[in-house]
C-alpha cells in the first residue's frame, strides 16, 4: 500500500499529562480512515497534530514521504474542515474559499478556476455572496468542505464534521461525503465519536482510548472480531450483552448454564480455558421459528420492552445477567411473558477475564 | 369520551385579576421614582446654577429653576475664568484633554488587542506569568509608583509632556484592557483561529483578516472605557504635567478651587458641567456598551 | 534531526513582540517600580531620593504624624461605611430594578450616570449643593425649619460624612450593575422552584440568591476596595483635606509629601503602607479565587 500519512512513535503531553503515547499510524492514499472514540480519547488531538495545529513532544509525521513534524498547517498539502464550520463570518462565501488561496498568493485566476469547481463539486454556486450568517447549517459545512476542497490537496482532515447538525442533514451529508471520498479519491481522516458515521464512511477504523489506538481494521473485523472487550462494547448499539463466566472444554459455563462452543474461532486457533466473558451482539440472539436451529436455547422472563418502530428490544435476565434481544419490530410480545432464545455463537466473543483480550 | 362542552365552570377562571395600584407596585414604583430623583438631582443643579446671574444665586434657592436664563457663566467658564495666575477659563484645559485623550486611547488600545490577541491564540511560555503580574499591578495603588514613573520619564526626556502622560496612561490602561481583549479572543471559537492557520495565515494576518473585523463591539467598549476614564483623570495630568498642559479636570479644579477673588458660582457650576460633557455624551449615547465596559473589570478572566 | 527544529526562542515571534509592551509594564513598571519604592521608604530621601538608609525612621515619624493618624482614620471610617452602604444600596437598587419593571432603562440610566463623571466633578456639585449659605441647609431653613444644621463640609466633625455622600453617590451605580448582572446570571429556574416551595422573595434572596451570587460579590468587593484605597481626586476636589486636616486620606498624604513638601520618603513609607493595605484584601481574594479553584475545577 503506498503511504499517504506516516504516524511515527508520536508522543504529545500537556504539562504531566500524557494525552498520545507512542503512537503509529500509517494511512494510505485514497483510503477514508476514521478514528473513533469517546471523549478525551485523543482522536481529535491526533488530528491536529497531523493538522500542525499542536506541536508534537516526540516522533514524526509525514504527509506525502516529506517529513512534516515541525512545518507549518498551510505548508503540509492538507485541507480541514472543522465541526463549529470556522467560516470567516466577515467575508461572503466566495472570500472564505478564496482566504487561503490568497495568503499563498496564486493568480487571480487560478483562484477563480478553483472556487468555480469546488462550488460545482458541493453545488454551492449560488451561495458565493452570501455570508455564513445567512447560510443553513448544511450550507455552512458545505462551504467548509470547499474550503479544503479549493487547496487542492491530497489529504483531507475532518474534525467531526457533522456533530452540529441535525440528525437527518447529518445523514444527507454524511452520504455526500462518502460520495466526494469516491470521486475524488483523496485520503480522508476523518474524527468522530459517531459509530454509525464510522461504520458507513470508513475504509479503516481506529478506535482511540487514552492516547492510544486499541484497534485499527475494516468495520466488518471490527464489528465481527472485536480485538478486547473496551471495543466490543463500544461497537454496536445497542451494546454486546457481557456474560461473566468460565470456559471448560468445549462448554462456557455461567450460572448453571453450560453453552456450547462448537463453531467460536479461537484468536490462537487452540481452545483455552479458564475465566472469561462471552458477548454475544443483540442482534445475533436467535427469536421466533427459528429458535430450534439454534445450537444452544434457553428461556427466558421478558422484564421490559423497548419499541423503536423498526426493531423491538427486549430486556431481560440470562444466568443472573443483564441481557438484552433485538427482535423485529412487528413481534408481540409483553412484560412478564415467556421467550425462548436462541444463541449461536460462531458469531460470538470471547475475551480473557484479566487482560479483556479477545480469546 | 369526556364532553368538554357541556361542564360547567365554577369557581375561579380566566385571567388572575391584577390590581395596578397594589400595595407592592405604589411601594416599589414609589422607592424608585425618589431614589432617581436622587440621583437626578446634582445635574440639575449643575444645571439650573450654572444658568442663573449671581445676584438670582444668593436671593434664591440652589433648586429653584433660574428665572432669568443667561448663557453668560458658560461663556466666562470658557474663556475667562481664572486658575490662579492665567484667565483664559477651560478652554486651554479642554483642549489639552483631547491632545491627551485622543493619542492614549489610541495606543493602549492598539497595544492592549495585539497583546490580549497574543495571549489568547498565540500562547508562548511564560506568558501567562507577565499577565498575572500585570493583573495583579492593576490592584497596586498608584501612589506606589508614581516616583520611579516620574523618574523613568525624566530619563528618557519626556517629564512633563503630553507625550510622557500619553505613555503613562497607556501603562495603566493595560491591565484591564489587556484583560478585556484576551478574554474577548478567547471567547471566539478555537476552531476560526485554526481555520486560518491551515489557510496559511500568519499573526498579523489572522489578527487583521479575522479578528478585527469580529471585534468591533469589544473596540468599542474598550473606548468608551478609555475616553472616560482618560478624561476623568486627575492625578496623572496633575503629576506628569506642568501647568500649561493641564487636563481639563485639573484646570477646573484649579477654577473652582482658586482662593482669589469672589466666588462665582454660576461660573464653577458652568466649568464643572463642561468638563463632565464629555463622559455624560458618551454615556447617553453608548448605553449598553459602557455597561458592558465596566461590568468588564468585574467578570473574572 | 535536531538541528532543523526551529529555534525556541525565535518560534511564535510576532507574539513575544506583541507581548513587548505588557512585559516591560509588568517587570519594570509594576515589580521595579514597587519595589524600588518599597527600597526607598528606608532611605533618607528629601528632594531626591537618596540611599541613605535609615531603617525603619521615615515609618516611625510617618505614625506619629498626626496628619497620617487622621488619614487612616477617614479612611477607615469612610472605607467601612462606604463599603456597607454601597452594597446595601447597589444590591437594594438592583434587587428592585429586577423586579420586572418598567421604565428599567431610564431608571438604571439615571442611577448610572454619575460613575461616568469625574471624581472632581462630583466633588465640585456636592461641594456646592452642601453649601451652608445656599445648598441644602439654607432650604430647609427656609422651610421655616430654622435650627436646621447640615453642613458637613464646614464641621471638622463630620467632614467625612459629607465626602462620604459625594463617594455614593457617584459610586453605588456601579455596585448596582454589577449587582444586577449577578442576579441576572442566576438560572431563573431557582425562581420558579422557590416559588412551588413557597419560600417568600425576602428569604430566597437572603438564603438562595445571595449566595449564589458569591463570585459577583466578591469580585465587586475588590473593586471597591482597590478604589476606597486609591481615594483622592473627590477629596482634592470637595474639601481640599479640610477643614484643617479632618478629611485627609492617605493618597493625598502621599502626594504632597512627595510633590509638595520635597520629603520623598515619607511619601514612599506612606505608599508603602497604602500598599500593604491593598495586599491585605487582594492577596487573600486571589488565594480563595484562584488557589481554590483547583479544588472547584
Amino acid at each position: 500500500m503506498n503511504k499517504s500519512v506516516e504516524i511515527k512513535n508520536l508522543d504529545l503531553e500537556f504539562g504531566a499529562v500524557k494525552v498520545l503515547q507512542n503512537l503509529n499510524l500509517d494511512i494510505g492514499k485514497g483510503e477514508f480512515l476514521v478514528l473513533l472514540g469517546s471523549s478525551g480519547c485523543g482522536k481529535s488531538t491526533l488530528l491536529n497534530c497531523i493538522a500542525g495545529l499542536l506541536d508534537v513532544t516526540a516522533g514524526q509525521i509525514h504527509i506525502n514521504d516529506k517529513n512534516v513534524t515541525w512545518a507549518e498547517p498551510s505548508e503540509r498539502g492538507i485541507g480541514m474542515v472543522f465541526q463549529s464550520y470556522a467560516l470567516y463570518p466577515q467575508m461572503n462565501v466566495e472570500g472564505n474559499l478564496s482566504f487561503g488561496l490568497k495568503n499563498a498568493k496564486l493568480p487571480k485566476d487560478e483562484i477563480a478556476k478553483r472556487i468555480k469547481r469546488a462550488s460545482e463539486i458541493l453545488q454551492i454556486e449560488p451561495l458565493l455572496k452570501r455570508k455564513p450568517a445567512a447560510l443553513s447549517g448544511g450550507q455552512r459545512q458545505r462551504v467548509a468542505i470547499g474550503r479544503a476542497l479549493v487547496r487542492d490537496v491530497d489529504v483531507f482532515l475532518f474534525d467531526e464534521p457533522l456533530s452540529n447538525l441535525d440528525a437527518k442533514l447529518r445523514a444527507d451529508l454524511r452520504v455526500e461525503i462518502k460520495r466526494l471520498h469516491q470521486n475524488l479519491g483523496n485520503t480522508m481522516v476523518y474524527v468522530t465519536h459517531d459509530q454509525i458515521e464510522a461504520m458507513t464512511l470508513a475504509d479503516r477504523i481506529a478506535i482511540m482510548r487514552g492516547g492510544q489506538i486499541m484497534q485499527l481494521d475494516s468495520p466488518e473485523e471490527i464489528y465481527g472480531r472485536p480485538v478486547n472487550k473496551y471495543v466490543a462494547g463500544f461497537i454496536g448499539s445497542p451494546s454486546m450483552n457481557f456474560l461473566e463466566g468460565r470456559i471448560e472444554g468445549d462448554v462456557f459455563l455461567v450460572g448453571d448454564l453450560a453453552i456450547p462452543l462448537a463453531g467460536y474461532e479461537f484468536a490462537s486457533g487452540n481452545a483455552v480455558s479458564g475465566e472469561a466473558s462471552l458477548g454475544i451482539r443483540p442482534e445475533h440472539v436467535v427469536t421466533g421459528e427459528l429458535v430450534g436451529n439454534a445450537p444452544f436455547q434457553i428461556d427466558i422472563d421478558v422484564s421490559l420492552i423497548e419499541p423503536t418502530g423498526s426493531d423491538t428490544l427486549v430486556d431481560c435476565e440470562v444466568a443472573g445477567h443483564p441481557f438484552r434481544v433485538r427482535m423485529d419490530g412487528q413481534a408481540k410480545i409483553k412484560v412478564g411473558e415467556r421467550l425462548r432464545l436462541g444463541l449461536d455463537l460462531s458469531k460470538a466473543s470471547l475475551f480473557d477475564k484479566t487482560s479483556e483480550l479477545r480469546l | 369520551m369526556v364532553d368538554i362542552t357541556s361542564s360547567q365552570l365554577s369557581g375561579p377562571q380566566g385571567p388572575k385579576p391584577r390590581k395596578a395600584l397594589s400595595r407592592r407596585n405604589i411601594l416599589l414604583y414609589g422607592t424608585l421614582f425618589v431614589v432617581t430623583v436622587y440621583y437626578a438631582l446634582p445635574l440639575y443643579v449643575m444645571i439650573v446654577t450654572s444658568l442663573k446671574g449671581m445676584p438670582e444665586i444668593r436671593l434664591g434657592n440652589i433648586f429653584s429653576p433660574p428665572v432669568e436664563v443667561t448663557f453668560e457663566p458658560w461663556v466666562k467658564a470658557w474663556a475667562q475664568a481664572c486658575t490662579g495666575l492665567t484667565c483664559d477659563g477651560l478652554s486651554t484645559g479642554f483642549w489639552n484633554s483631547v491632545r491627551i485623550t485622543i493619542p492614549s486611547v489610541i495606543l493602549s488600545i492598539v497595544i492592549a488587542s495585539v497583546n490580549g490577541y497574543a495571549l489568547a491564540n498565540w500562547k508562548f511560555k511564560g506568558a501567562d506569568a507577565f499577565f498575572t503580574i500585570l493583573i495583579f499591578g492593576a490592584f497596586i495603588p498608584y501612589q506606589v509608583m508614581l516616583y520611579p514613573i516620574v523618574i523613568m520619564l525624566r530619563e528618557i526626556g519626556l517629564y512633563g509632556s503630553l507625550t510622557g502622560l500619553v505613555i503613562v496612561h497607556t501603562i495603566f490602561g493595560m491591565p484591564i484592557l489587556t484583560l478585556l481583549f484576551r478574554n474577548y479572543f478567547t471567547s471566539l471559537p478555537e476552531e476560526l483561529f485554526k481555520a486560518a492557520r491551515v489557510d496559511g495565515a500568519g499573526f498579523w494576518g489572522i489578527y487583521f483578516r479575522i479578528m478585527v473585523p469580529m471585534s468591533l463591539p469589544i473596540f468599542t467598549v474598550a473606548m468608551i472605557l478609555q475616553v472616560t476614564g482618560i478624561w476623568n483623570d486627575f492625578l496623572f495630568g496633575v503629576v506628569y504635567t506642568r501647568p500649561e498642559s493641564y487636563p481639563m479636570t485639573v484646570s477646573l479644579n484649579n477654577i473652582v478651587n482658586s482662593t482669589q477673588g469672589v466666588k462665582e458660582y454660576n461660573v464653577n457650576m458652568a466649568a464643572t458641567i463642561i468638563t463632565g460633557l464629555v463622559p455624560l455624551t458618551i454615556y447617553f449615547v453608548s448605553g449598553k456598551l459602557f455597561v458592558r465596559g465596566i461590568a468588564a473589570g468585574a467578570v473574572k478572566g | 534531526m535536531a538541528d532543523a527544529r526551529p529555534s525556541q526562542l525565535f518560534r511564535n515571534k510576532s507574539a513575544k513582540i506583541a507581548a513587548i509592551p505588557m512585559i516591560v509594564t509588568a517587570l519594570f513598571v509594576f515589580v521595579g517600580g514597587t519595589a524600588w519604592t518599597i527600597v526607598y521608604s528606608f532611605t533618607k530621601s528629601g528632594l531626591l531620593p537618596r540611599l541613605k538608609w535609615v531603617g525603619l525612621d521615615q515609618y516611625e515619624r510617618l505614625w506619629s504624624t498626626k496628619r497620617w493618624i487622621v488619614s487612616i482614620e477617614n479612611l477607615m471610617i469612610y472605607g467601612l461605611s462606604m463599603l456597607v452602604l454601597v452594597f446595601v444600596i447597589g444590591f437594594i437598587l438592583a434587587a428592585l430594578i429586577d423586579q420586572k419593571i418598567r421604565f428599567e432603562n431610564t431608571i438604571r440610566t439615571v442611577i448610572l450616570y454619575p460613575y461616568a463623571l469625574s471624581f472632581v466633578v462630583t466633588g465640585l456639585v456636592w461641594q456646592w449643593i452642601l453649601n451652608p449659605e445656599f445648598g441644602i441647609e439654607s432650604i430647609v431653613r427656609s422651610w421655616g425649619w430654622e435650627s436646621f444644621a447640615f453642613d458637613p463640609l464646614y464641621n471638622a466633625d463630620i467632614a467625612i460624612f459629607g465626602v462620604l455622600i459625594a463617594g455614593l453617590w457617584q459610586g453605588s451605580g456601579l455596585v448596582m450593575v454589577l449587582m444586577l448582572a449577578g442576579l441576572r446570571g442566576i438560572d431563573q429556574e431557582v425562581w420558579k422552584a422557590a416559588r412551588v416551595d413557597g419560600i417568600p422573595a425576602w428569604k430566597t434572596y437572603i438564603f438562595i440568591v445571595i449566595p449564589m451570587m458569591r463570585p459577583v460579590f466578591i469580585t465587586t468587593l475588590v473593586l471597591v476596595v482597590t478604589g476606597i484605597v486609591k481615594i483622592y481626586d473627590l477629596i482634592v476636589a470637595q474639601t481640599g483635606g479640610g477643614p484643617g486636616i479632618s478629611t485627609e486620606v492617605p493618597a493625598k498624604y502621599v502626594y504632597d509629601m512627595m510633590f509638595q513638601a520635597n520629603n520623598l520618603g515619607q511619601g514612599f513609607a506612606a505608599s508603602t503602607m497604602m500598599l500593604l493595605t491593598v495586599a491585605l484584601v487582594v492577596i487573600p481574594w486571589a488565594f480563595l479565587e484562584f488557589g481554590g479553584s483547583k479544588k472547584r475545577g
